[in-house]
């Protein structure tokens, strides 16, 4: 977006602004997942907008990968469906751009580091910004092999999105969450992506303990498929993300076209639920 | 292992890989942030298992009753002959139990599964080897076990997947993406971002996220120390030239790592050159591919532009895996190792060749060190030595390229 004075806001300060706006009105942040390209660009886009008109704060955009080994069924096979379907990254940023043109929302790319490797970092990250991301998240990339990405992104504006999971020790979360920019990632289980019947014993107090040692706002996800999930997740986080639940609604749709409003559905349930005052 | 590896810190290319898991510019661990506390974990438990005279008198002592070890070296008499130049020695690793180099890697893992407390173990397999090896670990330390095989390697290799059974271990048949190797290894590594608490994932290659292409290759690397000590005590010299078939690499790195310190000794590495050259056609990452990230490491891979993994195709089940171990490519880009590949037909003609010369029926993955050793073997002098690590045997091979042959 250009401000009034000329000025380009970079991905990090929309992230910032969308938070901002979402707790002046009494709201945790919600952050849908989806695939881009499942089943085409079109639908990808449509249902984008439609995710943004229901309230999304953010959203995440899957970037289709032939071994993702932190996905569990659901995200795996939207993948794979992407990708049969002839997904690829000129198409993905292709998107990105097309959204931008009329959507505010801010757009975090879920890659693996093994397509960002591939490009090139430098060259990988300019993309996201002359496409208009707002940051990304890579769920296979540990705070060990990271400096490159970080340092590109924060050359960028862009944010670089990490996770904290429950087998983080401490000292270790501390360090995550200082450089974390945009938000950071708690994810609430043990294991892979995809919808849970019940939140796990003690992620209460952990996002209470990750809420003191964190300056960015703190958003859970893994496991999250309902809105009373998310209620109960939202009265101490400041958002929450659910994305197999989502890749799921989008499935079970009847067809591409009924898909936006389908996700649109959705998400304004969880919004509410997230509607903390 | 431990003691050789002491030995070897000094020296300069065996000196990897340093504490990020770097071997040169390759290595290193891209997991999601839920397995990063476990292969801490494993890396502390290593490094004080290998210096622990109890642990490393009890792998030492299953080496040699339970596995047979140390192997012998056979020359291979008629082969020699046939070819005309070096002579060619087979360090007999399918004369180990359960018919292969795997059990080497599974039983020092297994301990340390054990030391960690961890009794639950998953694996992944493709020639269903290291799910052999695996499976019978785990029967001898009364641990469970769970092996991944991909589904149209469970149907080529179904010797293999009935050993397992009886052994007590579950096969889990993978549907997803190729079925093969590559598909075994992300559905083992899924399992076990869930359950990492309480299972060890016994990664069968040198291939994964570190620390596993260090720990996998030292226990391996008692192929080479042993080569270099049966060399030593019958020719009074080392061998001139060392070939090992490479997959994900574990035999190879075994038998290269106590020699990349000695320049004069050849090492050639010899991947799956499948039916061709073209894409999809071959499992030759470190002839044909490009450095890229795959299940947790930087090595070459077989990939398209944008970074999805490419298909691959190999006869052997065991080599068909679009990836290679990080040291492999570390060796390659330093010069130490030749890699080159051969093709599906050699390798099965080679297989031939050695079972109705030799009497030794070779695996179809083995079968391809064989086909270049035969032929490199022509063109050396007699005063020449050449030692094939005869990886494995072939009797799991045997329906399958009967069924190729339409003999069924």
């Amino acid at each position: 977006m250009i401000l009034k004075d000329g000025k380009k806001q970079t991905g990090i300060e929309r992230l910032e602004d969308a938070f901002a706006q979402c707790k002046s009105e009494g709201r945790r942040a919600v952050s849908p997942f989806i695939t881009a390209g499942d089943p085409d660009s079109e639908t990808t886009v449509a249902t984008l907008k439609s995710i943004f008109a229901a309230g999304a704060t953010c959203c995440e955009l899957g970037v289709p990968y032939s071994d993702p080994i932190a996905d569990g069924a659901v995200i795996q096979s939207s993948y794979t469906r992407a990708l049969n379907a002839g997904m690829n990254l000129k198409k993905m940023f292709g998107i990105v751009s097309k959204l931008r043109e009329t959507c505010e929302m801010p757009l975090l790319a879920m890659v693996s580091y093994s397509l960002i490797f591939r490009s090139g970092i430098e060259a990988f990250v300019k993309r996201g910004e002359a496409s208009g991301l707002a940051g990304f998240v890579v769920p296979d990339l540990p705070l060990e092999e990271s400096d490159d990405l970080d340092a590109h992104c924060r050359q960028s504006g862009l944010a670089l999105v990490r996770l904290v999971s429950p087998t983080t020790p401490p000292e270790r979360a501390r360090e995550i969450a200082r450089r974390s920019t945009g938000f950071l990632y708690c994810v609430s289980v043990a294991g892979v992506t995809g919808e849970r019947t019940a939140l796990p014993d003690g992620l209460i107090d952990r996002i209470k303990w990750l809420r003191q040692e964190s300056d960015v706002p703190i958003l859970v996800g893994f496991g999250i498929s309902s809105a009373d999930q998310a209620r109960e997740v939202a009265a101490v986080a400041d958002g929450v993300i659910v994305g197999s639940a989502v890749v799921r609604c989008l499935e079970q749709a009847k067809d591409a076209e009924s898909m936006p409003n389908a996700a649109g559905s959705f998400v304004q349930e969880l919004v509410k639920a997230c509607q903390v005052c | 292992m431990p003691r050789v590896h002491a030995e070897l810190v000094n020296h300069k290319l065996s000196a990897v890989p340093d504490k990020l898991g770097r071997f040169g510019r390759f290595g290193g661990r891209y997991v999601p942030e839920t397995l990063s506390a476990a292969l801490n974990q494993l890396e502390t438990a290593y490094d004080a298992a290998i210096v622990d005279p109890a642990f490393v008198s009890e792998l030492e002592g299953l080496f040699g009753a339970f596995v047979g070890r140390p192997t012998p070296l056979l020359f291979a008499k008629r082969l020699t002959e046939q070819a005309g130049g070096a002579q060619i020695y087979f360090k007999r690793e399918d004369l180990s139990h359960t018919g292969a180099h795997k059990i080497n890697n599974t039983l020092g893992q297994a301990l340390l599964a054990m030391r960690m407390g961890k009794k639950r173990i998953i694996a992944e397999t493709g020639a269903g080897q290291h799910g052999v090896a695996t499976a019978t670990a785990c029967a001898r330390f009364g641990l469970e076990c769970i092996v991944y095989m991909g589904a149209e390697d469970v149907r080529r290799q179904s010797p293999n997947v009935r050993t397992m059974r009886l052994m007590g271990a579950e096969v889990r048949p993978v549907e997803s993406g190729s079925r093969t190797l590559r598909d075994a290894i992300n559905e083992a590594m899924r399992d076990w971002m869930a359950t990492v608490e309480t299972t060890h994932y016994i990664i069968g290659s040198v291939v994964g996220p570190h620390p596993f292409p260090r720990i996998v290759r030292d226990f391996q690397s008692i192929i080479g120390r042993e080569t270099i000590e049966c060399c030593e005590s019958l020719f009074g010299r080392l061998p001139d030239t060392v070939v090992a078939c490479v997959g994900g690499g574990s035999n190879a790195a075994g038998m290269f790592y106590p020699f990349v310190d000695y320049p004069d000794v050849r090492l050639v590495g010899v991947e799956a050159g499948g039916r061709s050259s073209d894409e999809g056609e071959h499992a030759a990452p470190l002839t044909y591919g490009t450095p890229g990230i795959l299940h947790g490491s930087l090595s070459y891979v077989l990939q398209d532009r944008d970074g999805q993994t490419a298909d691959v195709h190999s006869v052997s089940a065991g080599l068909d895996y679009p990836g290679v171990g990080p040291e492999h490519s570390y060796w390659r880009d330093s010069g130490r190792v030749d890699y080159t590949s051969v093709t599906d037909a050699a390798a099965l003609d080679a297989f031939d060749m050695v079972a109705q010369q030799e009497g030794v029926l070779p695996a179809l993955e083995t079968s391809h060190a064989l086909a270049w050793a035969v032929e490199a073997a022509s063109e050396m002098s007699p005063e020449e030595i050449l030692v094939v690590c005869m990886s494995g045997r072939g009797d799991k091979d045997a329906a399958e390229i009967a069924r190729l042959r339409g003999q069924e």
